[in-house]
């Protein structure tokens, strides 16, 4: 049954040093706040798992973080490149990175079988590529029944997912609308969850086949207003595309990005 | 050529945008990668082809954009689509299962192959330069019915063989397509700033079929990082038409009217 909790406290609870943690939102509902809070918070050694990094992981690389990351698709979207990921994998700062990449499908797959409870993900993938020469997380199989070679990647399973979504209920039933990615496969592939939210409200005002994650499968709900700024949330904001934009600066050089990072993340206090 | 448009005055990127825009043929499924396909799969559905269906991989489904989106998964491609899906039901059902007739890809390396690299240059272990990864594209290329690409010409994105293969074209021999059930063609043309090619049907090497106007041949072998072959019957791409200048230059307006502000 999801607690409400404040942001702070979701993330001292469930996020531990060492943790493998999923934080989803494809391009939209990305969760920034919840990023930040475990940059203020100075959780290390973290293996973390995103189909796109986005700068939320570009933020918590840089800041050291992250020990690895598994990934399918590291870029800025319609900027250029992750620079704090690309340091980091090219030159080891703050801290050498071990990386793991994937397809998009075969992540997709992934937390779909992690949600289901299996193993492994199952898919017609990765035909030519060379990706599973560097990745040893890809196989081939066998199928039984037909005998046709195709991919296998483990499912994802992580220690603790967060989303964001736009709003819950009291009893802590989350409605997530518009771009939907894989949020809720990584909330019900994960041990534990933290679900943040624009706002709580009396009645989810939902409709029968909506995309609506139920309270009891989820560990916390915290509020987090603007959550998913510089990413958007359908009906609430748009996508900050200036600021997107402005990270290419700010994360290209090493000391404009602990600026940014003391200015926004560190000095500021959280909603705790 | 109409004396008119001979006239007209169009760059080499309108070209290279209004030429893929016309590979595609209405009511046709596409799977559109963001940047360039994304360009000329919406001037296609705002000029011949009203009925294409547009698919972006962050789950928006028959999509119709009216500014072209700056990421894959903006709000525009959402609400303008006709239903939005989750992202492992895009690539499983969608894509996987056999829904998808052309899938439409940039890169940013392509060899005489069409395999695309967009993973890294230089070694795996120690990048020169580390590229974004391969997204989608690995099971676009190999689970759509066919392939067009879109890229600038340059010797640095035209190369003998790309320094890793992430997306599959024909293989490093030409051959990686032989015999593998379920798979689709492949790439069936590349469209450039100077040229279009397709794959010779018997090595599936790269082939130069139609230069666009006023581009030679010694400026392809240039911009090409090996000895590119021409087709014997080589024809010249025909030129942007008005009405096509017209809509593209209208939506790339609109695009950069509604990012500007944000």
């Amino acid at each position: 049954m999801a607690e409400i909790l404040s942001l702070h406290d979701a993330v001292a609870r469930y996020v531990e040093d060492g943790a493998t943690v999923a934080m989803e939102g494809f391009t939209h509902l990305i969760p920034f706040a919840a990023g930040q809070e475990i940059i203020r918070q100075g959780r290390r050694e973290l293996t973390l798992i995103r189909m796109t990094p986005d700068l939320i992981y570009d933020q918590l690389i840089g800041a050291g973080c992250a020990k690895k990351v598994i990934f399918s698709w590291g870029g800025n979207p319609g900027v250029g490149s992750l620079h704090r990921l690309r340091d980091a994998v090219e030159k080891g700062w703050p801290r050498k990175i071990e990386i793991l990449e994937h397809s998009h499908a075969a992540m997709a797959c992934a937390f779909e079988a992690g949600a289901a409870g299996l193993p492994l993900a199952v898919l017609r993938g990765y035909v030519g590529s060379e990706l599973p020469n560097v990745n040893d997380q890809i196989k081939f199989i066998d199928c039984p029944f037909t005998g046709e070679r195709l991919a296998a990647v483990p499912s994802v399973r992580p220690d603790v997912s967060i989303v964001h979504a736009q709003k819950a209920d009291r009893a802590g039933n989350v409605l997530v609308e518009g771009i939907v990615g894989v949020q809720k496969e990584a909330v019900l592939a994960a041990r534990h969850s933290i679900v943040t939210v624009e706002e709580i409200v009396d009645d989810l005002d939902t409709h029968p086949n909506a995309c609506v994650i139920p309270g009891w499968a989820i560990d916390a709900i915290a509020v987090a207003e603007k959550g998913a700024l510089p990413s958007y949330a359908h009906g609430y904001y748009a996508r900050d595309n200036r600021f997107y934009r402005e990270w290419d600066a700010i994360a290209r050089d090493r000391d404009a990005f602990t600026k940014w990072i003391d200015e926004n993340v560190m000095n500021v206090g959280g909603n705790a | 050529m109409s004396p008119e448009e001979k006239t007209l005055d169009y760059t080499a990127g309108e070209m290279m945008t209004v030429t893929a825009a016309r590979a595609l043929v209405n009511g046709m499924t596409c799977f559109v990668g963001i940047g360039l396909p994304s360009e000329a799969a919406n001037l296609a559905r705002l000029t011949h082809a009203p009925d294409v269906v547009l698919i972006y991989e962050s789950g928006t489904l028959q999509t119709k954009p009216d500014v072209l989106p700056l990421s894959i998964g903006d709000g525009e491609l959402c609400e303008s689509a006709l239903t939005t899906v989750s992202v492992p039901e895009m690539f499983r059902y969608w894509l996987q299962g056999g829904k998808v007739d052309v899938g439409f890809l940039g890169t940013a390396q392509i060899d005489r192959f069409a395999n695309l690299n967009t993973t890294l240059i230089g070694d795996y272990q120690a990048p020169k330069v580390r590229l974004p990864g391969g997204g989608g594209a690995p099971e676009i290329a190999t689970n759509a019915g066919e392939v067009f690409i879109t890229l600038k010409h340059s010797p640095r994105a035209f190369v003998r063989d790309v320094d890793f293969i992430t997306t599959l074209g024909f293989g490093r021999d030409g051959k990686g397509r032989d015999g593998v059930p379920s798979i689709g063609q492949g790439p069936t043309r590349v469209i450039s700033d100077l040229c279009v090619m397709k794959p010779d049907s018997a090595t599936k090497e790269l082939t130069v079929v139609s230069l666009h106007p006023g581009v030679t041949r010694a400026d392809v072998v240039e911009a090409t990082g090996w000895a590119i072959r021409f087709a014997d019957e080589l024809e010249i791409t025909p030129a942007p038409r008005g009405e096509e200048l017209e809509i593209l230059r209208g939506l790339k307006a609109r695009t950069e009217r509604a990012h500007a502000g944000q």
